[in-house]
């Protein structure tokens, strides 16, 4: 049986993944523009609609702003609607990312996370989804194919949720995890859809009960429509683990969105994101054998942030450290993550010691014994009682 | 867990053979992570790549290979750069496309009694067979032979999907060949 099972599994990069939870979804329009490393996931789709495999219009549009302009059209329009993208895509679509939110359009974006140039790169680290952060779209962050898989199926659920009409972002490690063939499960369509069905939840564009949508708003009630979105991004939590827990119940796979790794007796933790994970959570086995009493705690869920949830795993931590993959130039400590790690315990009685690491930066290999020191430092932190005041670059040349 | 690292040229499919392994692991129930080292992605240029396949666990450290159980060279003219040996495990095996005997290859190199070093000549297989001398499904066949790491009907089968038609006749013709002819010593 177990055999069985394990023989439905196909071997895709979290690139193709997605595109087949995309498949499964049966999208009703599909806009996007390719850039590395994102541009496998385009590519397969359109595979799919040239083969008759999906039903969806594939706009092949000429920039990233126009693709997410397209999406948002179809969606106000009551689609379904999926578009793809990474670095400077997002960069110029920054605007528009906005309006998506603004105008409550349940839309699904994945993003293979990229730098930023200047100088070019086209490897991993994720300045283009922390420069989205504050757009007013769902964020997740996923570790492995199967999960970016489920996470897209999971995000529809979360966007249509009527207490929720928000955009949803899931982002993944260009390269280390696009690029990565790994075992996937894949959703049916007929599953996927029974867990997330196809009803347009949102008041959309219709001629015969006309709207309008996107228009100005004067100071007497913009105000309003922005406490809104905020209301809808509380919401959004609980959709999420809504979400999560059904998607769990349907399909045996579950995430949580923060997941724990020995924290239950762990002194120091490491707070990472995306791919990074199971590479600390090898060094948190390793670092133990060593005598430190480490464990991981990852984010999967970015926006909202949760966290009390985060607050209550680290409650008997004494020591924690941020694994940031993005810079906040100019900021109090430059670790954006950590900032509002950081945010959150301030509101709470456990105030653990705080360290910032920022790693894989451009994509700098970071091994599974750049974490173990990580995890020794915050042992030492853990000691003494105080951080290191400001953020440590992990393998940097200074 | 096995851990195989591949060193190739831009344009040999070094990238497609460490993911076709993890395909066929996969076939066969077993967990696999198959990820390139992604460098200027130019015909030519050297590349690596990683397969690490387990049954034990899911906790797969995404870093490059650095002790590998395999080292797989698809260009002998390769073996000069000071990284393609390093780290390789003792009991491992290198396999090298190459039209030399093991045992001359063996001395070439210096290598150590505890690595097993096989040979095949994969170039002249893929020159035979797909008439351009694109390596990567020979060296597969002869892959298999040498480790056993996954079963030739699982890659045959991998090669296949990967290849519709034709072009999928004649790679699966080299893997045989090569399955074949490798020579370990």
């Amino acid at each position: 049986m177990a055999q069985q099972l394990l023989k439905k599994k196909l071997a895709l990069s979290s690139n193709y993944a997605v595109a087949y939870a995309v498949k499964a979804l049966d999208v009703d329009v599909i806009a996007a523009y390719p850039i590395t490393p994102q541009t496998h996931v385009v590519e397969k789709l359109s595979e799919f609609a040239a083969n008759g495999e999906i039903n969806a219009e594939m706009i092949h549009v000429e920039s990233e702003h126009s693709a997410l302009s397209a999406v948002i059209g179809a969606s106000a329009a009551g689609a379904r609607v999926f578009t793809a993208t990474a670095s400077q895509g997002l960069a110029l679509m920054h605007e528009v990312l906005h309006i998506a939110s603004g105008m409550r359009l349940p839309i699904v974006m994945s993003i293979a996370t990229r730098a930023l140039s200047a100088p070019i790169s086209i490897w991993n680290d994720y300045s283009d989804v922390m420069n989205a952060r504050d757009t007013g779209w769902v964020i997740y962050f996923t570790s492995s194919a199967q999960e970016t898989h489920d996470t897209v199926i999971q995000a529809y659920r979360v966007a249509e949720n009527p207490n929720v009409h928000l955009p949803v972002m899931v982002a993944y490690d260009g390269y280390i995890m696009s690029h990565t063939v790994e075992p996937v499960e894949v959703v049916e369509k007929e599953d996927a859809l029974r867990y997330a069905p196809k009803k347009v939840t949102w008041p959309r564009l219709d001629p015969d009960n006309p709207v309008t949508m996107g228009t100005i708003t004067s100071p007497d009630w913009y105000y309003e429509f922005k406490y809104q979105q905020v209301m809808a991004m509380r919401e959004a939590l609980k959709a999420a683990e809504e979400a999560d827990r059904v998607f769990g119940e349907m399909f045996g796979r579950n995430y949580g969105v923060a997941e724990g790794f020995m924290l239950e007796d762990a002194e120091v933790a490491l707070i990472t994101m995306g791919a990074f994970a199971n590479t600390a959570k090898v060094a948190a086995v390793e670092a133990r054998k060593q005598g430190v009493k480490a464990g991981v705690l990852r984010l999967r869920l970015y926006r909202p942030f949760p966290k009390e949830k985060i607050v209550e795993m680290l409650s008997n931590v004494s020591a924690v450290g941020v694994v940031d993959k993005a810079i906040s130039f100019g900021a109090p400590v430059e670790g954006p993550v950590f900032n509002e790690v950081a945010g959150a315990f301030y509101s709470s009685d456990h105030r653990p010691v705080l360290a910032s690491f920022i790693a894989g930066i451009g994509q700098r290999t970071v091994l599974v014994d750049d974490f173990v020191s990580m995890f020794k430092k915050l042992q030492e932190y853990a000691k003494t009682g105080r951080g290191p005041g400001e953020s440590i670059y992990v393998g940097v040349r200074a | 867990m096995i851990e195989i690292r591949w060193h190739g040229r831009g344009g040999q499919g070094a990238v497609t053979a460490s993911e076709l392994v993890a395909v066929a692991a996969i076939k066969e129930g077993k967990y696999a992570l198959a990820f390139p080292e992604f460098g200027a992605e130019r015909r030519g240029a050297p590349v690596r790549a990683y397969t690490r396949i387990t049954t034990e666990t899911t906790l797969i450290p995404r870093t490059p290979v650095l002790e590998p159980d395999i080292v797989v060279v698809l260009d002998s003219g390769l073996l000069g750069l000071p990284d393609v040996l390093k780290g390789i495990k003792k009991g491992g095996l290198l396999l090298v496309n190459t039209k030399a005997k093991p045992s001359e290859l063996r001395s070439r190199l210096g290598c150590s009694s505890d690595v097993k070093v096989a040979t095949v000549d994969a170039t002249g297989i893929a020159l035979e067979t797909i008439r351009t001398p694109i390596v990567n499904t020979a060296i597969l066949g002869a892959l298999v032979r040498a480790s056993n790491v996954v079963r030739l009907d699982n890659i045959l089968e991998a090669v296949k999907e990967r290849f519709p038609g034709r072009v999928g006749e004649v790679n699966v013709e080299a893997v045989k060949r090569a399955y074949e002819k490798v020579e370990v010593g």
